[in-house]
């Protein structure tokens, strides 16, 4: 069949799909690539990890940032019950309306808020706007792995580099400057697991936690998947003895 | 439609045919998709049909719970389609298989175009055919790309904002087009609501337009690899051989529609549309989705705006005058050495044009792309004419 000779060639032009991901900018380190549970087409989640990670995002992210479009309830796909989401919801304080003297008014989150955005978040200069989180992971590029490098990647600056104020030198950060501080320390957060809260273990489950938050459904997706892909490779065999068996008629 | 025929035995009387003298569903159905004569010959490729017709079905039953969960707004679509994902019972499976049926979709058009072209599916008796699923393909195109501006991402936002400025260089009535399109200055609430509108209506004007194109195929039959009619291998009723054989190529269809939608969406979506649409901040590399990289490709090989926008319009339009830009009564590439060699290169133009449309034509692809855009128009208008008038005169002779 002299057909099958430009096949190969549709298909190129069928996976050759663009990803942001792939167009590194020059100006800042390449991120080491790290080894995650949610990766490639069989992904999955520690939700022990993701868990650990909500506890840093809680505590220490959330402060600048946050998820809006993210429900309280959405942590119960973190293996959470409706409990501990409310116990969760009402340590944040969620704006609604305004008194009669014009002033903001809030009140403690109820499981169907999302989470809030922190509108004047302290230590954040002027006019800069932290990322909302719900897709971070997703939408950065370099995804988790930069994210990570991110993390763990502050330092003092090399000789002759001058860092603007306000900025901190991280070779992972655009143009090797990030105006966020900092964020983790080790001991900044109480594992209630016991697991020992290193910098590096900070930034490894909160990173998996806003992999979680990017996409909570991808067990499922992955699940799902490979159940259909196992009925339809069987199907697609019988259908295919079916059709050798009836065509054996007229061959 | 041939209507009754007198082999349909099932017809005697009995219990059943209640409904059939009233509407004639089953007679319908047992001639066209039972006893309907196919050629013997007719290989996989002639599965593509049942392919795109099942997936069709998909996308309007996942569009529909979609649809029942979107909010066409600016300030509540992108929030709908997080709620979707997130939050509606198998919202998430809904919108993937929507998203890779789309795709695929189109990519299964594409191949069934390439049939089409390749055996001459386009020739007499089958002009209408052809014509009718060029219409479609147009319809589907519109739709896949008024679908890709409902989420309002960033390159939902962008996409249509090229559209527009696309449509703005047409000399004369550009402004207005533009306006017309966009329901204002920039893409906003009254883009969202009409191209949403558009959308779901398109969607149902394409069954109709589906169901067309395959009564008009039931007319004068299918078509065969060597383009000789009849098969010279003879013929073999719809039902069970190419029951079956449909069955199976929509199996391996389906295969590949789950594994690109549960286990490697990253193939059909685009990061940076998670991010929400912001007027204010042009991203840096603004592209379509990849079935439409081609036309991209051809906007940008001409210099100027509105000859980029006549060429990649011009290569959709010219695949309608095909039936008379080839006039040999000679179907099939496989009996046409010439044809086959610029058919293979045409399918090598249009992935090149793919690949320079992806790189912006930065560099060696600003050559490449013009040389591919040079050569898909070089087939339609210089080869097929030409080819066919060689054959016409030979047969002259010959007769």
């Amino acid at each position: 069949m002299k057909v099958k000779s430009v096949l190969p060639a549709l298909t190129v032009a069928l996976f050759s799909v663009s990803s942001m991901q792939a167009q590194t900018l020059p100006d800042h380190d390449h991120a080491p690539p790290q080894h995650w549970s949610f990766e490639g087409p069989l992904g999955n989640f520690d939700l022990a990890a993701v868990q650990r990670g909500y506890v840093v995002y809680e505590q220490v992210c959330s402060s600048c940032h946050g998820m809006k479009h993210v429900q309280f309830r959405d942590l119960e796909g973190m293996g959470l019950d409706a409990e501990a989401v409310k116990s969760i919801a009402s340590g944040y304080q969620i704006q609604d309306g305004r008194d009669l003297s014009g002033a903001l008014k809030y009140r403690h989150g109820l499981p169907d808020d999302e989470f809030p955005t922190p509108v004047r978040p302290a230590g954040v200069p002027k006019g800069m706007l932290p990322p909302d989180q719900s897709r971070l992971t997703v939408v950065y590029p370099g995804g988790p792995d930069r994210v990570y490098a991110l993390l763990t990647g502050y330092g003092p600056a090399p000789a002759g580099v001058a860092v603007s104020s306000g900025q901190f030198y991280n070779r992972f950060a655009q143009g090797r400057q990030i105006a966020m501080k900092p964020p983790l320390r080790d001991g900044e957060v109480h594992y209630a697991d016991g697991t020992p809260a290193t910098v590096e273990q900070e930034a490894r489950d909160v990173t998996t936690f806003l992999a979680w938050v990017a996409q909570p459904h991808l067990v499922a997706r992955h699940r799902t998947g490979v159940r259909v892909l196992v009925y339809l490779l069987c199907l697609a065999i019988l259908l295919f003895i079916l059709k050798r068996r009836i065509w054996s008629n007229v061959e | 439609m041939t209507g009754s025929s007198s082999n349909d035995r099932e017809s005697d009387g009995s219990k059943q045919d209640w409904l059939d003298n009233r509407l004639p569903v089953r007679r319908f159905l047992s001639a066209q998709f039972r006893h309907f004569p196919m050629p013997r010959s007719a290989n996989m490729l002639w599965t593509v049909g049942a392919m795109l017709s099942a997936v069709l079905v998909l996308m309007l039953l996942s569009g529909l719970v979609l649809a029942m969960n979107y909010t066409p707004t600016v300030a509540g679509a992108f929030a709908s389609i997080e709620a979707i994902e997130r939050r509606v019972p198998s919202g998430w499976l809904m919108r993937s298989m929507h998203m890779a049926g789309a795709s695929l979709f189109l990519g299964a058009l594409y191949l069934h175009l390439f049939r089409g072209l390749y055996y001459g599916s386009y020739k007499k008796p089958r002009e209408l055919v052809w014509l009718l699923g060029l219409l479609l393909l147009v319809m589907t195109m519109i739709t896949a790309f008024a679908g890709y501006v409902l989420p309002w991402g960033q390159m939902s936002y962008w996409g249509a904002d090229i559209a527009g400025k696309a449509l703005a260089s047409i000399p004369v009535i550009g402004s207005f087009a533009e306006r017309v399109f966009l329901y204002g200055d920039q893409p906003g609430d009254g883009t969202l609501h009409h191209l949403f509108v558009l959308h779901f209506t398109l969607a149902f004007a394409i069954v109709a337009v589906v169901g067309l194109h395959v009564a008009s195929v039931h007319v004068a039959g299918s078509g065969n690899p060597s383009g000789v009619e009849p098969d010279r291998k003879g013929r073999l009723p719809f039902s069970p051989y190419f029951a079956i054989k449909d069955a199976f190529g929509v199996a391996v269809f389906a295969i590949i529609l789950a594994a690109v939608m549960f286990l490697f969406p990253d193939l059909v979506t685009e990061a940076a549309n998670y991010r929400p649409a912001n007027p204010l901040r042009t991203p840096t590399n603004i592209e379509p989705e990849w079935y439409f990289l081609p036309f991209y490709g051809m906007l940008q090989a001409i210099p100027f705006k509105f000859g980029g926008l006549v060429a990649s319009v011009g290569a959709v339009a010219v695949l309608f005058f095909a039936p008379w830009l080839d006039t040999s009564p000679v179907r099939s590439a496989q009996q046409r050495p010439l044809i086959r060699l610029s058919m293979i290169l045409l399918v090598v133009s249009f992935v090149a044009l793919g690949l320079a449309g992806k790189h912006h034509m930065e560099g060696g692809w600003l050559i490449i792309g013009r040389c591919a855009t040079v050569f898909y128009f070089f087939h339609f208008l210089v080869v097929l004419p030409l080819v066919s008038r060689r054959e016409n005169a030979a047969l002259e002779d010959a007769s």
